[in-house]
């Protein structure tokens, strides 16, 4: 019975308000994408010892969607976010790099001047 | 000897009021207890010392514990709805005119026929059940499972329903202390005086734990404490609170007995408690151990302490003759209080080599024998303690003397209480000098903010000799004597309840069970309704022993919730009956009720399966409905379909994302139905969306899938396509929806007037928005049923107008009100897919035929690259038709059609499945449609479908449209 603080609305909120969505920060892969990618989008998992990000709904209350950096074994929570955002926020990295000094981002993200949403690369 | 029984004493007992005395029964027996009794209390005053027989052996059982711990004193409580099994007479306080049974035994308590399992042991041994599953057949079927089946199961369930009310409450407090013996009494004071809010729970009905009971000051300082808690608002004192478990990030759930056994309070019985804690103050005392030697499950061998609970709380005494065995100093307490009583220790029976402290000398000072080094060889007794062996502890049992008693005091050491430590994560430390294992500070468990939420106080942290700093270490002892005999070792109990003893663990050992997680189930140690409160650690030690490696290398067994058992009226609470789940009601709901509604539930709502006319069956009816609707018009409830408004500059692109067909290209005043499907490229819902504007579109979805489809909406525009301008607003509750249906729908309709709803002003597959009888609605010309169908929207308060207005003007026309079901024949008659029926969750669009209603031209959406992918492609999925019974018999529903040979296991092969079926009223001939493997290819086939007990059905596979192919009548 966690609490996690909604980003959204400020409520520091009960587990059974929430709604899991499971891994945060998937990379969606569509049409065009190889067997491998997709294997991975749809089904693995990081599944970590420690620390982890995650997707809540607060859907028993504003509904919206947030994020959660949390640490599986200990139960800590490190931080929350919104969730539009396609990696861990700078605020969180730090959160987590404060308790946890080994700890290392394990992704590369681009320069934001490249960065394109998945929304950009659709065609209509 | 006193009115309430034998054995309780002149004098004495903290908890009982004598004035008071109260009724009770067991076995049928009428008894009387005091007030402040437990039931185990008031029996053993009766001279009822065996209270039930254990699971495996039957062999004789009374209490030997005066606390949740106690294994053996499990009795049925009440009658009928308010009877329940297994409850522990140590821990329920008596009360007048309470009825109670002894368990696990047949015919009587006392002459028992399962203790023939007893005479068996030798062929009952660990892993029992294992063993003879496996090997031999015969003896299983033939010999051991009459007499397990007959004695299996501990308690029978009531087969009536509880007529008891429960309750659920909420709390938040900085600190929560659990125990309210002094360690929890002083931390909750000083964190009071702190001015912290604070909550502390004791399990018992009185506070002050063990010290009353233990130390000569101990009421003294436990008045002082109370005194000075009674003072400060900021503490809430809660008794007869069991707080059961301790879960993640501080939330505690405590279980409060307010009117427990007694029906005639008029309230609640038990309340559970929910509570976030700050922190948690563990001050859950200390367990006292068993002693493993020959005959130690004797009625009348007890713990050490229990015979002085008994004796200084309840002033019962547990014996006459009272032989005390220790490998500690608290024990020769027991003797103390027995002398104090009366009664007569004839020697207290040490381990250790000496025993020199202040309390073995305050036992000699009274001219009570005390025999170190030395260790008790057997017990003899069958329902009672007769007399006991004794023995050096260093040998292997020659017996020295022979010393008649009727009880024994044994006290094995001490266990910390961990489990509310351990439950959410908190690591221990064995303690080889003080044998234990105690909470490691180092290790606990953790909040939200990587703290420590809970902190160990008193006897829970190990701190096991308070208030007595002049005793003097006990003797680790696991088998008694040290090299004791095979032979006494049979005879040696760990596990009262279950029947599992020194021997069992040490033959797990020997057969290679070395984890204790797989001996534990191997041997069914710890598995009793104790949970191995009295028998794990012993048990450990000697797993530990046979293993020959130290205890912590062995480890302890995981420890979980509940501490003691919680009832299932707790846990539901309020919610039960007409409260289990909030009941949706559409506006036409209550017209329904009063009209014969057959109600079927769909997701959280009623919907009426059919409206019952007189005598009429269901069937009857469906098929009445059916006929009705394509001879003249009929009328459903639709009012529960999901809506859901889509609007914004990109609700096209992203409804292009959602269904599998083209929505952007819809034009405004249009309908069109469509898939969506989840990205794993299966079925998820189906419906008609309508373009309601530019901007703008309103989806239905299932009735079941609303909530589901808005939250799938949702979670992809706020965590995937976040800069999309998309508004969605789940509407479903805001309209009544009725379906007018029908070759005479648009004749009644046009009697409503307000709207030309001509073929030409409305055709298929369109909407209007206007007036109906001056009721502001929308009408969407779709079709379920294949027949001329308006769905006809009206403000959700406006519902129950229209639809009375609808059957008032019909009456000529026959307007008849029909049910789901008539919906779902009508459906399938026209070949139409049902979420749910035909999709099971691994079915995709194209299985079903629904090609066209996936668009080519997308470049993408949600579960197009899964459909991509070589399996989904494959040509051999089984695919939808439409099945003709041969013979006339209807298809059950379900069923699989076998193919040629059979598979790994020896069963035939299948080649598909029914999903839909039914009786047509339309064709007056079963129809039924169902996915099979490459079905459409295989038009007039006859396929087999065995079902178990009946004659093979046979259908030919068709095409699953079965009336009205050209789709003539939706036409009007
Ligand atoms: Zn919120």
């Amino acid at each position: 019975m966690l609490t996690l603080t909604c980003p959204c609305c400020g409520i520091s909120a009960e587990e059974t308000e929430l709604a899991p969505g499971g891994e945060a920060h998937l990379k969606r892969f569509g049409p065009g994408s190889s067997d491998d990618e997709f294997e991975s989008y749809l089904f693995a998992r990081k599944n970590p010892k420690g620390v982890h990000f995650e997707r809540w709904r607060h859907a028993y209350g504003c509904g919206k969607w947030f994020l959660a950096a949390r640490d599986t074994v200990t139960l800590e929570v490190f931080g929350t976010y919104k969730a539009q955002t396609p990696y861990p926020t700078p605020e969180i990295v730090a959160a987590i790099q404060a308790k946890r000094p080994d700890w290392k981002p394990d992704w590369h993200q681009p320069s934001v001047n490249t960065t394109t949403t998945p929304a950009e690369s659709l065609t209509e | 000897m006193s009115e309430t029984g034998p054995f309780r004493l002149p004098r004495g007992g903290r908890l009982i009021d004598r004035a008071y005395q109260l009724p009770f029964r067991f076995d049928g027996r009428q008894l009387r207890g005091l007030q402040g009794d437990t039931i185990a209390s008031a029996l053993l005053a009766s001279g009822q010392l065996m209270m039930g027989r254990s699971f495996k052996y039957h062999r004789p059982r009374g209490p030997i514990a005066s606390g949740a711990e106690e294994p053996n004193a499990i009795l049925g409580l009440g009658q009928s709805g308010r009877f329940e099994p297994n409850q522990r007479a140590t821990t329920t306080p008596l009360v007048g005119g309470m009825v109670t049974n002894s368990q696990n035994c047949w015919p009587s308590l006392n002459v028992d026929v399962g203790a023939v399992n007893n005479l068996l042991y030798r062929f009952l041994p660990a892993g029992f059940y294992y063993k003879t599953f496996i090997h031999p057949r015969p003896a299983w079927k033939h010999l051991f499972e009459p007499i397990i089946r007959r004695s299996a199961g501990l308690g029978k369930a009531p087969t009536e329903a509880d007529p008891d009310t429960y309750e659920q409450a909420y709390d938040h407090a900085d600190l929560v202390v659990v125990g309210g013996g002094v360690a929890g009494l002083s931390a909750a004071l000083e964190a009071g005086r702190e001015g912290k809010s604070v909550i502390v729970l004791e399990q018992t009905p009185v506070f002050g734990g063990r010290a009353a009971v233990d130390h000569a000051d101990g009421q003294a300082r436990i008045d002082a404490l109370l005194a000075d808690l009674r003072a400060l608002p900021n503490v809430t004192m809660r008794r007869s609170t069991m707080a059961t478990g301790l879960y993640d990030h501080g939330y505690l759930l405590a279980r409060e007995a307010i009117a427990d056994h007694d029906p005639n309070a008029g309230l609640p019985r038990q309340r559970l408690w929910r509570i976030r804690a700050g922190h948690v103050v563990v001050a859950t005392g200390a367990l006292e151990r068993p002693l493993s030697f020959a005959g130690n499950d004797v009625p009348g061998v007890m713990l050490a302490s229990a015979v002085r609970d008994f004796i200084v709380d309840y002033g019962v005494a547990p014996g006459r003759s009272i032989l005390v065995v220790t490998n500690n100093d608290d024990a020769y307490r027991t003797a103390l209080a027995a002398l104090d009583a009366g009664l007569t220790v004839p020697a207290v029976i040490d381990a250790r080599p000496s025993a020199t402290g202040a309390l073995p000398e305050a036992v000699r000072a009274r001219g009570v024998r005390v025999l170190t080094g030395s260790a008790i060889a057997g017990v003899r007794g069958g329902h009672a303690v007769e007399d006991v062996k004794i023995c050096s502890h260093a040998g292997s049992g020659d017996v020295q003397e022979i010393i008649p008693a009727d009880c024994v005091a044994m006290s094995g050491g001490w266990s910390p209480v961990v489990h509310l430590w351990s439950h959410c994560g908190g690591k221990l430390n064995w303690h080889d000098d003080r044998a234990m294992f105690a909470p490691d500070l180092a290790r606990p468990p953790t909040g939200h903010d990587g703290r420590a939420m809970a902190t160990p106080v008193g006897a829970a942290a190990g701190d096991l000799l308070v208030g007595a700093a002049d005793e003097q270490p006990l003797l680790p002892v696991w088998v008694m004597p040290v090299n004791a005999t095979r032979k006494m070792k049979f005879k040696m109990w760990l596990d009262f309840q279950n029947d599992v003893k020194v021997s069992d663990v040490e033959l797990a050992a020997q057969e290679g069970y070395h984890s204790v997680e797989h001996t534990k189930r191997y041997t069914t140690l710890g598995m009793a309704t104790d949970q191995g409160k009295v028998s794990n650690i012993n048990g450990l030690a000697i797993l530990s022993k046979a293993l020959n490696q130290p205890i912590p290398q062995t480890g302890t067994t995981t420890f979980r919730p509940p501490y003691t058992p919680l009832t299932l009226g707790t846990i539901a609470a309020e919610a039960r009956g007409e409260l289990f789940q909030p009941l949706r009601k559409t506006p036409m709901h209550n017209w329904a009720e009063a009209r014969g509604a057959h109600w079927e539930p769909v997701g959280h709502w009623r919907r009426a399966y059919c409206y019952l006319q007189g005598a009429e069956t269901p069937h009857d009816a469906v098929a009445r409905e059916i006929r009705a609707v394509r001879a003249s018009v009929g009328t459903l409830d639709a009012s529960t379909l999901g809506k859901i408004i889509v609007k914004g500059p990109d609700a096209g692109k992203f409804l292009d994302m959602m269904y599998t067909g083209m929505m952007s290209t819809l034009p405004v005043g249009k309908c069109r139905y469509g898939l969506i499907c989840n990205e794993n490229g299966f079925l998820n819902d189906d419906g008609v969306a309508a373009r309601l504007s530019e901007d703008t579109w309103l989806v239905h979805t299932t009735t079941g899938g609303a909530d589901r489809m808005h939250a799938h909406m949702e979670d992809w525009l706020q965590c995937e396509w976040w800069d999309w301008k998309v508004y969605t607003a789940n509407v479903t509750e805001q309209w009544a929806q009725v379906a007018v249906v029908g070759p005479k729908a648009r004749v009644l309709l046009e009697r409503l007037g307000g709207m030309d709803l001509s073929a030409e002003a409305l055709p298929f597959m369109q909407w209007a928005e206007g007036e109906i009888a001056g009721i502001p609605a929308r009408v969407f010309r779709i079709s379920f049923s294949g027949e001329l169908s308006f769905e006809v929207a009206v403000p959700a308060n406006r519902g129950l107008e229209l639809w009375e207005k609808l059957h008032e003007a019909g009456k000529d026309l026959n307007v008849t009100p029909y049910g789901t079901e008539a919906m779902h024949v009508m459906r399938a008659e026209k070949g139409f897919i049902m979420i749910g029926d035909e999709t099971d969750g691994t079915v995709i669009p194209q299985d079903l035929g629904m090609s066209w209603a996936i668009s080519k031209k997308k470049t993408d959406y949600i579960g197009k690259r899964a459909q991509e992918r070589s399996f989904m492609a494959s040509p051999d999925r089984w695919k939808l038709v439409g099945l003709e019974s041969v013979d006339g018999r209807m298809l059950p529903d379900g069923v699989y059609a076998v193919a040629e040979g059979t598979n790994a296991n020896g069963q035939r092969n299948v080649q598909g499945r029914v999903t839909s079926t039914y009786v047509s009223p339309t064709l007056n001939k079963p129809i039924a449609m169902g996915l099979v493997k490459h079905g459409p290819d295989r038009m007039g086939e006859v396929l087999e479908f065995p079902v178990a007990g009946a004659e093979t059905y046979k259908a030919r596979i068709v095409d699953p449209v079965f009336y009205d192919k050209e789709g003539s009548r939706a036409n009007g």
